[in-house]
């Protein structure tokens, strides 16, 4: 403990005394690739969106709350985010379980479970729609027909949201030391007593950042909505099939007002996350 | 180690393998058995049909061009954003990541007021010089390039960081190039990273759906992807092909996947 950090501390010091300044600083074939990507980046990313924030507010304050104010739009909004949050909390319980029992739990096929949490990552949206529409739809071999109504919906953000709190508390967890929980059974803790004051509190900031991806991806969600939730008006319909609709019926202006909505809901819990992971390494 | 009981232990074990069965493996198990129902008539119906085979290589294309861009990109502003001091570098490492929390659905809507040929920022101008990027393949790719830029990006940076930069001096300081040193030391220790960044990449380009619908038209035969043509097959009754489609997306997606679950334990060995 005490030997460690005297080792490592000239290392580090002179890693960090080197840089910046002469050699670093940027010469002139990188400040080229710096001024390309500079130029690439604005074209595809920074002007876009704020040409999204512009065109939100070409229509001034009023047009923008004439938008949010529609029922329907309204409606939309109000579903989007509660089965976000809903599928968020979902996300916590199930999401910190199934890393725990990766980590903690020797079983054989525990490696296909590991491969398995990743398919939702990367298969395309579409798919996955299509995907559960052939078990929880018309043509269910168990009989379970939950097409075109909110439970599909909660169903693929579910299904889209499954890795994000896994892959943030499963490292937290291999790197947790298995001797702080003996001392605390050793000393007489109950084993609730340990988990909660022990295990708990050091992967909090884990699955809060997990959570927090999981609920932007939430309520960003369109690809897997498409076939499984039937789209319908005041039910069913999310943010993002409003602004489809919007695009599609040659209103930019008000589909700019919900994109730029749905932008400020994920910069504030992008923030957010940063503030809480900023506490959390101080504290460390 | 503190032993968890048993009866606790294989109740969550119990727990977690039906949820990822009911959620994950049964269903996408399903679209396997749905595509063989008629043995290969599925997958054969869907290759002789000029249509899906044009979106099928142009999802190829387009995958493979934007993976080309974001590797060069990535690497490039990895390097910039590691082993340079300039001013905004911490800005920038914040907006790298924006890509990630957009929606699909505004990141086209977004290329569309800028490149839309009709009223948008620069789109009437280009198209007054003949290039179109909206509803072509061009718009397309940058679609795509903007939903998978973080990719690379986020697993070179932190290699980066970790093989730190004394290799890097001593070939300076023993007279090697920039260019030798960058190919000689810096891409051999970062070739992992790369690799996984670019497998990951390559899945999510391939599977595209709301960015590209918005910016492509959908235009069948020409701007028609292969996401787009399993929605479109599966809404007019034509649910075969939408099938075999989805079985060839789904399986390039899970070759994603194992091709980094096989990779991974090996890098952080070596």
């Amino acid at each position: 403990m005490t030997i460690a950090p005297t080792l490592e501390r000239p290392g580090r010091a002179t890693r960090k005394r080197r840089p910046a300044r002469a050699v670093n600083a940027l010469s002139r074939s990188s400040s080229l690739a710096l001024g390309v990507s500079l130029v690439w980046f604005s074209l595809l990313v920074l002007i876009p969106l704020a040409a999204v924030a512009v065109q939100a507010t070409t229509g001034g304050w009023d047009g923008a709350v004439k938008v949010l104010s529609n029922p329907q739009n309204w409606a939309a909004l109000k579903l989007t985010l509660l089965e976000a949050l809903g599928v968020t909390v979902l996300n916590v319980v199930m999401g910190t379980t199934i890393a725990w029992v990766l980590v903690r739990d020797r079983f054989r096929g525990a490696a296909i479970l590991d491969v398995i949490i990743d398919i939702p990552f990367a298969l395309p949206t579409i798919v996955a729609g299509l995907v559960l529409l052939s078990l929880y739809g018309p043509q269910s071999p168990i009989e379970v027909n939950v097409a075109s109504t909110r439970a599909a919906v909660f169903l693929a953000l579910a299904f889209v949201t499954l890795p994000f709190v896994v892959r943030t508390v499963q490292p937290v967890l291999e790197e947790l030391d298995t001797d702080v929980e003996e001392a605390a059974s050793s000393l007489g803790a109950s084993r609730l007593y340990t988990f909660r004051r022990v295990i708990l509190p050091s992967l909090v900031p884990a699955v809060v950042a997990g959570a927090g991806m999981a609920f932007a991806r939430g309520i960003a969600e369109y690809g897997s909505l498409v076939l499984l939730s039937g789209n319908l008006p005041f039910r069913t319909e999310v943010i993002s099939v409003r602004i489809i609709s919007y695009i599609e019926s040659g209103n930019p202006a008000a589909a700019s007002v919900l994109a730029a909505l749905l932008l400020l809901i994920a910069l504030l819990v992008i923030t957010a996350l940063d503030l809480v992971q900023r506490r959390v390494t101080k504290r460390w | 180690m503190v032993r968890t009981p048993a009866l606790l232990r294989w109740t969550l074990r119990l727990v977690v393998i039906a949820y990822l069965l009911l959620l994950v493996a049964w269903p996408v198990s399903l679209v396997v058995r749905n595509t063989f129902a008629d043995g290969f008539d599925a997958l054969s119906t869907a290759f002789a049909d000029a249509h899906v085979v044009h979106a099928l290589e142009l999802t190829a294309v387009v995958a493979l061009v934007s993976v080309l861009i974001n590797v060069v990109f990535g690497v490039t502003v990895s390097l910039l954003l590691v082993r340079h001091e300039f001013p905004g570098r911490r800005l920038l490492s914040v907006l790298i990541d924006l890509p990630m929390s957009v929606s699909p659905v505004v990141v086209g809507l977004a290329l569309l007021l800028v490149y839309n040929p009709r009223g948008g920022w620069f789109g009437e101008g280009l198209a007054s010089s003949g290039v179109q990027v909206i509803f072509s393949t061009p718009g397309m790719i940058m679609a795509t390039v903007f939903v998978a830029l973080p990719l690379v990006i986020r697993e070179v940076v932190p290699t980066l960081q970790e093989v730190g930069d004394e290799q890097e001096w001593a070939a300076r300081s023993l007279g090697a190039s920039g260019f030798q040193t960058f190919t000689r030391i810096t891409l051999p220790s970062i070739k992992w990273a790369v690799i996984y960044g670019v497998v990951l990449s390559l899945a999510r380009s391939l599977g595209e759906y709301g960015a590209v619908k918005v910016v492509s038209g959908n235009i069948v035969g020409r701007t028609q992807t292969a996401t787009l043509v399993v929605e479109e097959r599966y809404q007019n009754f034509d649910q075969a092909t939408a099938y075999a489609t989805a079985f060839l997306l789904a399986s390039a997606a899970v070759a994603c996947i194992v091709v980094v679950a096989f990779l991974r334990p090996k890098h952080s060995v070596s």
